[in-house]
């Protein structure tokens, strides 16, 4: 059995799976039946002075037969009064003393941040959340994503904090940046404890073309959201991954985006993140899945004989590299399974209409099934056919190196060899 | 929505090489998914006119869903056939094919039928002014009246005939050839014409007792069902079905569906020779029906004229009776399913047209018969099949009828 307990810049959880500050965090009621169901902590729905919210919060796009693929919201912070949840999150402190309660807070001036710091470590919290990521309503007012968004401002609202403050701080991060690592050396230089990301996108979900209203609709109008869910994983992951491989950067990061099972886990956590948060797939599911991602990242651990999760941060930022220092003698081609090929030809017309047109029907006024034949060759090894297969298997992309020896393009240009001919100098 | 996001869009897709209309169907499908339901209807009247019957009639279980590339990878087809019909029902609408100039063609056809109806609607969307003549008092052939009720309601057939009718077709019922107009003067009348006469009268069965009230023909018991408001089953506690194909079936699940106790078929082959499909034969087996293999009709017994029984004997591998005794068989109603006649003496006034030795009309691949003048399509042409194969000869031939008609123009 893999140790799947943490300790997150000092912040212990019995697993790495939180909850992420948003409405399955609400209230004391919610965050305690998820610890039930084997959630290791909890990032407290964001606390701040009162809002009030719109009625029609979320929109969110399907695809194909899979619902909610991508998730949108317009929901503020908490609209419920700070003395409630205060108490509620002294009692599930209480209750769950070795369970992570992490509260998230949005508040604009220093004095109401020294404030409401007190507040908060006044019921035994395990750790504080900056929320400088929600990029939709409290942005227009200075906070969220309008600090997260100004490198300087989040490095001095941080030093503000870290003053005050006698419990792990986490900067959450915003991911409407162009480049996640300034707001990120920012939160080193004042000192955080930790980092999480991403908060969500900007977005627009969809427009009703009956009303011609922007989605989702709140009357006869809509505005911007944030954007998450599955459809945001690769963008987030790729983003952890980012500071996971950043010298300079030396925090510990909380991965957030998309997460729905344990494999995602898996791969944020081998991308540089401590712990992981959750929030659309709950949204969807409920707090029953943390049971798979708890086996799953168990057995996972087994069988790579790693003794905990510690074994895992990071295990992959090595190999993410710079596109320059990818080895060009690696060479994959297309093998079709004609015994498993059901004969719905789309990597044919994928691979004529999109890819390389090595892929090609036989000729034959047969009325059975057609199997494709790769032209070898031909084939660059792009993968698309892989990837629009329906049948697991069927098609394999085959190892046949160009050259026993690797070169990667910096190689060549270091060689002097970075001039392929067809450019511009060889025109006439 | 849900199954039509299951459809994978094949490329060279199986399922429209097995639909003899050729009905563009991952298509269809995809439309469903995006909403544009409109687009999905047009897509399936393109191909074929008559898609909202075909979607409720045709064998999907042996034509369309059983090439879909599911079957081979252990997953369940796509159910064309339900989503076809969701298709028709919402996203129908009668200008969504684009009708050409008049042409002032006038093209006459024989039969009112499927194999009809598509030839004409699709004659008159090419411009031309096509003329139906049904001897019956309702257009729609089979579809309307021989297609049991449960697959398809009388009511649904005529709205399609409506819509055959909105895209200029003029239909005349009541009219018999040979009595109320003459074979020769539909020639003079008309620049072509097309044969969709469709079979005759249900065969009979020449044993002792099959005259008389009681045995009835299927597809005339089917055509009650659907048109006689005064047709009583009353009192019918075991009800004898005499043949294996899909007629049969569908006059057998019609009796289990009104009610009648005791319900058993007798063929005089095996169950695995039936023409029948299996797939409507299974689930009545299950509703209770006995099934007699191996058997053939030796004697209908009577008391007073009414029916009693059915005397049974067993067959030979041929399907031909023996001596073997296998008794009697309790009836008091007695539906005859064993084929029907052909219109030999109908096509015989129409000049030029050649008959097979088993009395259908030939045909070339164009669906021209021995007559350049005269085509022809749907069962009169091959004894007997699908409504989807009637409409796709209906729609052979019109293409032909147009092209002959271009070239005269031209000439």
């Amino acid at each position: 059995m893999a140790d799947l307990a943490v300790d997150f810049a000092g912040i212990r959880s019995p697993n790495p799976f939180w909850l992420a500050s948003a409405p399955p965090t609400n209230s004391g009621d919610q965050v305690m039946r998820a610890f039930d169901a084997g959630w290791g902590g909890a990032v407290w729905k964001t606390l701040g002075n009162p809002i009030v919210n719109v009625s029609g919060r979320l929109g969110s796009i399907d695809h194909g037969a899979q619902r909610m693929m991508g998730l949108n919201n317009i929901e503020l912070i908490t609209d419920r009064p700070l003395d409630v949840n205060f108490k509620e999150i002294t009692e599930v402190k209480k209750r769950y003393p070795n369970h992570a309660v992490i509260v998230s807070l949005m508040v604009e001036s220093r004095d109401e941040w020294i404030d409401i710091i007190k507040r908060s470590e006044d019921t035994g919290a395990d750790g504080l959340e900056l929320n400088f990521g929600c990029p939709h309503g409290m942005c227009e007012r200075g906070m969220g994503s309008a600090v997260g968004q100004e490198p300087d401002v989040l490095e001095e609202l941080v030093k503000w904090v870290m003053d005050a403050a006698n419990i792990p701080v986490i900067a959450k991060l915003t991911p409407n940046i162009s480049d996640v690592r300034d707001p990120a050396m920012a939160a080193v230089r004042a000192k955080a404890d930790a980092v999480s990301l991403v908060n969500t996108f900007q977005s627009l979900i969809g427009v009703d073309l009956d009303r011609l209203t922007p989605l989702p609709r709140v009357d006869a109008a809509s505005s911007h959201g944030g954007y998450c869910g599955p459809a945001i994983k690769p963008i987030a992951l790729r983003m952890v991954g980012q500071l996971g491989r950043e010298e300079a950067f030396t925090l510990p990061i909380s991965g957030i985006g998309g997460i729905s099972n344990w494999r995602d886990a898996a791969e944020f956590i081998a991308l540089g993140a401590g712990t992981v948060q959750v929030c659309t797939a709950v949204m969807h599911y409920g707090y029953r899945i943390v049971d798979d991602m708890i086996e799953g990242l168990n057995d996972y651990l087994d069988e790579k004989g790693m003794a905990g999760v510690s074994d895992l941060v990071g295990a992959a930022v090595p190999a993410f590299k710079e596109w320059g220092d990818l080895d060009l003698n690696f060479h994959v081609v297309a093998e079709i399974d004609a015994e498993k090929c059901i004969g719905c030809d789309l990597c044919h017309v994928a691979c004529h209409d999109g890819a390389h047109q090595c892929i090609h029907l036989p000729d034959t006024q047969d009325q059975g099934i057609r199997v494709p034949w790769v032209d070898e060759p031909e084939c660059v090894g792009c993968n698309l056919c892989a990837l629009v297969c329906p049948v697991v298997d069927c098609i394999t992309m085959v190892e046949k190196r160009r050259a026993p020896e690797p070169e990667t393009w910096n190689d060549r240009v270091a060689a002097g060899r970075g001039q392929i001919p067809g450019g511009l100098a060889d025109l006439k | 929505m849900f199954e039509s996001a299951r459809c994978i869009y094949c490329f060279d897709a199986p399922c429209i090489k097995s639909c003899p209309t050729s009905i563009d169907i991952p298509t269809f499908i995809r439309k469903i998914g995006t909403g544009n339901l409109r687009g999905s209807a047009r897509t399936i009247l393109k191909a074929n006119l008559l898609g909202d019957s075909c979607a409720r009639v045709c064998p999907v279980e042996v034509l369309c869903e059983s090439t879909c590339v599911f079957n081979d990878s252990e997953r369940p087809p796509i159910p064309i056939g339900r989503l076809q019909r969701y298709a028709m029902q919402h996203g129908f609408a009668s200008d969504l094919l684009p009708k050409a100039d008049p042409t002032g063609h006038s093209i006459g056809l024989v039969g009112g039928g499927p194999a009809s109806l598509a030839c004409a609607g699709t004659l008159a969307l090419l411009g031309h002014s096509p003329v139906i003549y049904e001897k019956d008092a309702w257009p729609g052939g089979l579809n309307a009246t021989g297609v049991a009720p449960y697959k398809l309601k009388l009511e649904d057939n005529l709205d399609e005939v409506e819509y055959i009718r909105s895209l200029g077709v003029e239909i005349k019922t009541g009219v018999e050839i040979g009595v109320d107009i003459a074979a020769e003067d539909l020639l003079g009348k008309h620049k072509a014409l097309f044969l969709g006469v469709g079979l005759g009268a249900d065969s009979t069965l020449g044993v002792h007792g099959a005259e008389g009230d009681d045995v009835v023909g299927a597809v005339q018991w089917i055509r009650r069902l659907k048109t006689d408001p005064t047709l009583a089953i009353d009192g019918v506690m075991h009800a004898v079905i005499v043949g294996g194909g899909n007629t049969a079936i569908d006059a057998m699940r019609e009796l289990i569906g009104l009610g009648v106790p005791f319900v058993s078929m007798v063929y005089r082959r095996s169950r695995d020779e039936m023409s029948g499909y299996d797939h409507e034969l299974s689930p009545a087996l299950q509703d209770g029906v006995s099934l007699v293999e191996n058997a053939a009709v030796a004697e209908i017994q009577r008391e007073n004229g009414k029916v009693t029984g059915v005397h049974i004997v067993e067959t030979d591998p041929n399907g031909k009776p023996t001596e073997t005794d296998l008794g009697i068989l309790p009836a008091d109603l007695v539906v005859m399913a064993i084929g029907q006649g052909k219109l030999a003496d109908l096509v015989k006034q129409f000049r030029g047209v050649g008959l097979t030795a088993k009395g259908n009309v030939v045909v070339d691949d164009l669906m021209v018969t021995g007559n350049p003048r005269i085509f022809a399509g749907g069962d009169a042409i091959n004894g007997g099949k699908e409504v989807v194969n009637a409409v796709h000869d209906g729609q052979v031939a019109a293409r032909s009828i147009d092209e002959l008609l271009r070239r005269s123009d031209h000439g």
